[in-house]
């Protein structure tokens, strides 16, 4: 059973606003019935259309989908739209209290279904349903290349989550998005994009300056503690041969050596030098 | 707040008669059964009566029962001991609906390089035997259908399966759990090599599980150590659990009668009445053969999870195929194998009774859910969009 807070009770159990709005000046519609949750946010701006007098929402949802909308509701009404654009899914979750973390996504959806009414409200273009998706697109306003096939989520939208959340693992990616938490294959992609934006987010901050000899030293810690145990765990191993500037050698033995799948080893093995070193590494099977 | 508990295919309450049975065998009669003494040795023949009782229940003899921890436990024993005695067969055959239990582990086993065929099932749940005769060859160790599915409760023809794996010179371990207590079994009259039992899905406790095997089954044990079980389960045995399960089966047995005829009823008349009053519900495995307890009925447009917190609400205990309510973010694997639509697998309940069920709880159900399906639906962009 899901620990939810006492305010995502009250709001699953008592929603406020559920309904339409007939005359809306912007309405929001993302999720599907395939994917399992889908909400269509209304709202009704006043005379002047700055400031949002009315929102509605209907939701097709589990007990935090439903409360999430609920939540949104309340939060925007009174605000102007861009104080309502200015409202993050986290600021949803901490309206309820929190969310179990394999919820996060329904937070996700509120905001998202805010962020499409508004955008078409100002008319901004909306683009076609991506045909690859088994089922419709969940966020169909964020174009860019399909990433997750099972739940249709492309990676514009999947960098803007990573981004806005300071994600750094695939699972947190699943908890907030749902992508890669069906079939799993996009999940290396997933990851390759974490590793862009965190190398965005640390090219953005003072680029760190390491002699050579401290990058070696972090690069064997890294190896050591991070990464050696791991493949350890599945029977393969690695070796550190030589660092060359920027050039990390390895070299995989036991399980790992031959293993078909080394070159995903050796991708993850940059990501995390990358992650937790510098992000100007390279590494090198040798 | 009064629950009314329609989860029986989850766990079961331990029947009050099965409680009482166990209750000396820990701060009075806690002695070891492989003692010499005789303070153990009267636990050993409270153990030896309960082996008799589990194997009447099963129509089979007492040195075919292993008693283990767990379904689990007795699903993963059989598989691995069928792939030892049969070194040279490296193929695994099951159902696409198994119980995690089993599928779980088939699956792990392809990395240790064995090749698995996971049998499909039609649109009512049902197995493709056509696809299974094709699947069976002369590499096939093992194969391992589920009697009857948790889900659904759909039951699969085990006894014509076995048939067809004996003829190939495979064994046949068929998953039980739901399907013991409720249907009757006759191990006697059949071609089944292993079967595996779980005691908290029929009024006994958890942690307690058996295994039958066939005389003269070829068989390796999962769990080496003690001379226990015949060497064939080490361990000390849980003496307490043991003998509750003993007393479990017994009264299974006496009950099987009214579980085919007053248990089925209640579900019947739940079942019936729900799709009456509820427009856009079919039952999962409508058109198959099914357990007397069991029904999953999908309720088109709205999601699960929100329907059971709602029953739970008034305190109805169900279950979900939903996506939602577990960690996962699809819906269960057996309504996806059986091709339910998505706009009715995420809104799939299922409820199962007992023959502690009373017909007021049943219609307590009856009289509430149209209401919440309705309240959600309301709520449903969906919902408003179809019902028009």
């Amino acid at each position: 059973m899901w620990d939810y807070t006492p305010i995502v009770k009250d709001h699953f159990l008592n929603p406020r606003n559920v309904g339409d709005i007939p005359d809306a000046d912007a309405v929001g519609e993302v999720g599907s019935l395939a994917c399992g949750d889908a909400l269509k946010l209304y709202l009704k701006l006043d005379d002047n259309k700055e400031k949002i007098v009315d929102a509605k929402f209907q939701t097709f949802g589990c007990a935090s989908a439903i409360a999430s909308s609920s939540a949104l509701t309340e939060m925007v009404k009174g605000k102007t739209l861009d104080e309502a654009l200015a409202v993050s899914n986290q600021d949803i979750a901490e309206f309820l209290g929190g969310l179990p973390e394999e919820k996060m996504h329904c937070s996700v959806m509120g905001q998202e279904a805010l962020e499409v009414a508004i955008f078409k409200y100002r008319g901004l273009e909306v683009p076609d349903h991506d045909a690859e998706h088994d089922h419709g697109h969940a966020y169909p306003d964020y174009e860019g290349t399909l990433v997750c096939k099972c739940f249709g989520i492309t990676d514009t939208f999947l960098k803007k989550v990573i981004a806005d959340n300071g994600l750094t693992t695939s699972e947190q990616v699943t908890n907030f998005t749902k992508a890669g938490g069906a079939c799993g294959s996009c999940i290396p992609k997933i990851k390759e994009l974490i590793a862009e934006v965190l190398g965005q987010a640390k090219e953005a901050a003072a680029k760190p300056k390491l002699s050579n000899l401290k990058k070696m030293q972090l690069v064997q810690e890294v190896l050591e503690r991070d990464i050696r145990p791991m493949l350890r765990a599945d029977g393969g191993d690695l070796e550190l041969i030589d660092i060359d500037g920027d050039h990390v050698q390895i070299a995989f033995r036991k399980a790992c050596a031959g293993c078909a799948s080394s070159g995903n080893t050796a991708k993850f093995v940059e990501m995390k030098l990358r992650e937790l070193v510098y992000d100007g590494l390279r590494v090198q099977e040798v | 707040m009064q629950v009314i508990y329609l989860d029986n295919n989850a766990t079961t309450k331990v029947d009050e008669a099965v409680f009482e049975e166990m209750k000396p065998y820990f701060c009075e009669l806690y002695g070891n059964p492989s003692s010499m003494h005789y303070f153990g040795g009267q636990v050993q023949s409270k153990t030896t009566e309960a082996r008799k009782r589990v194997a009447d229940l099963l129509g089979a003899s007492p040195d075919e029962i292993i008693f283990t921890a767990c379904g689990t436990e007795s699903d993963n024993t059989a598989i691995r001991s069928a792939l030892e005695v049969l070194p040279d067969r490296r193929h695994i055959i099951t159902s696409r609906v198994e119980h995690p239990a089993v599928l779980t582990q088939c699956r792990n086993l392809t990395a240790k390089g064995y090749r698995v065929t996971e049998i499909g099932v039609d649109g009512a749940g049902r197995l493709d035997m056509d696809e299974y005769k094709k699947a069976i060859d002369d590499d096939t160790a093992i194969v391992s259908f589920m009697w009857a599915n948790n889900e659904t409760g759909v039951i699969f023809p085990v006894e014509e399966a076995a048939a067809i794996a004996k003829a190939n010179g495979a064994l046949f371990h068929t998953d039980a759990v739901q399907a013991v207590g409720k249907i009757p079994i006759n191990m006697a009259a059949s071609k089944i090599d292993m079967l595996s039992l779980s005691g908290h899905k029929l009024h006994a406790p958890k942690g307690i599980g058996a295994l039958y095997v066939r005389k003269g089954t070829p068989f390796r044990p999962l769990m080496v150590g003690g001379h226990q079980e015949k060497s064939r389960r080490a361990g000390t045995e849980n003496a307490a659990a043991i003998i509750a399960l003993g007393k479990a089966c017994q009264l299974a047995g006496q009950f099987m009668e009214a579980e085919n005829t007053t248990v089925k009823a209640k579900c019947n008349h739940l079942e019936k009445e729900l799709l009456a009053a509820i427009p856009h519900a079919r039952i999962n495995g409508g058109g198959a053969d099914r357990l007397p307890n069991t029904t999953s009925i999908a309720f088109e447009f709205v999601e699960g999870e929100a329907i059971l917190l709602l029953l739970s609400e008034l305190g109805i205990c169900a279950s979900s195929g939903s996506a939602c309510t577990s960690g996962s973010l699809e819906p269960s694997h057996v309504l996806r194998a059986m091709g339910v639509p998505f706009t009715c697998a995420h809104g799939s309940i299922r409820f199962s009774l007992s023959r502690y069920t009373t017909d007021a709880e049943i219609d307590a159900v009856i009289k509430e859910l149209p209401a919440i399906i309705a309240r959600l639906r309301q709520m449903s962009p969906f919902g408003r969009e179809f019902l028009k």
